[in-house]
């Protein structure tokens, strides 16, 4: 049996439903961030097969500025998780109504 | 070729049973360390690809940085207590979950099989990865030609990032000023609140 691309983009699709669903079930906002960065990983995984199979670099370079955008987001969300976690502890998603004037 | 093929099912199955495990997991200390799972099988399927240097990255950065700091703010905070799933507060939440990751199969399924047919294949003749270089030259030429606008807005992100990360991990002056008492007030505070809003 060939692995192609088919393999890849289907394992993709897999991981991109399970960080959906998981960002859909969860109402820990930490474990809502790590579904996030699932489905962001199920993309990257897109970009490389395509990469691959065309035999271009951008697909790679825009892994690249991916994993960078993550980066920043994952900063700047644990922020306010923090931000808000400290004013009342085990928040769950639910509780973000409480930032309502 | 069946190491193709063999190396491609483990990652695979180190990927779905992570991602599955971070899903399931009811302590956030276990998801961290299954998404760290799924993303070493993600970097294992880079390398099958050719992308070496990604396959690094993911690693590094990822497992090594991203991970990390989620497992930091969970001990930080100490919110590491099993969450309570047997209540549903958002009636219909779980159906409407089901629903949605059925149909997302279903259609990503079909897309994924559809893009290859749409596909035409066309090898790349601007930015080929074959050049008979490294997987990592390749990438660094393209980066620091035709991306080099895009690389050096990335840094006035990281640099707003990290601004607002301190910014918002900063306690207000008053609450700093009082001690431990700012703690208190804002419990306090809070509660007048709800008071008010109920």
């Amino acid at each position: 049996m060939v692995v192609d691309e088919t393999w890849y983009l289907v394992l993709s699709a897999m991981l991109f439903t399970i960080g959906t669903a998981g960002l859909l079930l969860r109402r820990n906002p930490l474990v809502m961030f790590m579904c996030v960065e699932l489905m962001l990983n199920a993309v990257n995984l897109t970009f490389v097969t395509f990469s691959n199979v065309l035999n271009d670099v951008a697909g790679q370079v825009v892994v690249f500025f991916v994993l960078v955008v993550a980066a920043a987001e994952v900063v700047v969300g644990l922020g306010i998780i923090v931000a808000i976690l400290r004013r009342r502890p085990n928040a769950t998603a639910d509780d973000v109504s409480m930032l309502r004037g | 070729m069946i190491i193709d093929t063999v190396v491609f099912a483990v990652a695979a199955v180190v990927i779905l049973v992570g991602a599955l495990g971070v899903v399931f997991s009811r302590n956030p200390v276990h998801s961290a360390l299954m998404l760290v799972m799924t993303l070493f099988g993600v970097a294992v399927l880079f390398v099958a690809q050719e992308a070496h240097f990604l396959a690094a990255v993911q690693v590094i950065v990822y497992a090594g940085a991203i991970v990390v700091l989620l497992l930091f703010v969970i001990m930080l905070l100490g919110v590491d207590v099993a969450e309570n799933l047997s209540t549903d507060p958002l009636a219909g939440q779980r159906p409407a979950t089901g629903v949605v990751a059925a149909a997302g199969v279903g259609l990503l399924a079909v897309l994924a099989v559809r893009a290859v047919q749409v596909s035409t294949g066309a090898q790349s003749v601007t930015l080929p990865l074959d050049a008979g270089r490294p997987n990592i030259a390749v990438l660094a030429e393209v980066l620091f030609t035709d991306y080099l606008f895009a690389f050096e807005v990335t840094s006035v992100l990281l640099v707003i990032a990290v601004v607002g990360a301190v910014v918002m991990a900063r306690r207000p002056r008053s609450e700093e000023a009082d001690g431990a008492d700012g703690e208190e007030q804002g419990v306090e505070r809070h509660t007048d609140t709800e008071s008010e809003l109920a």
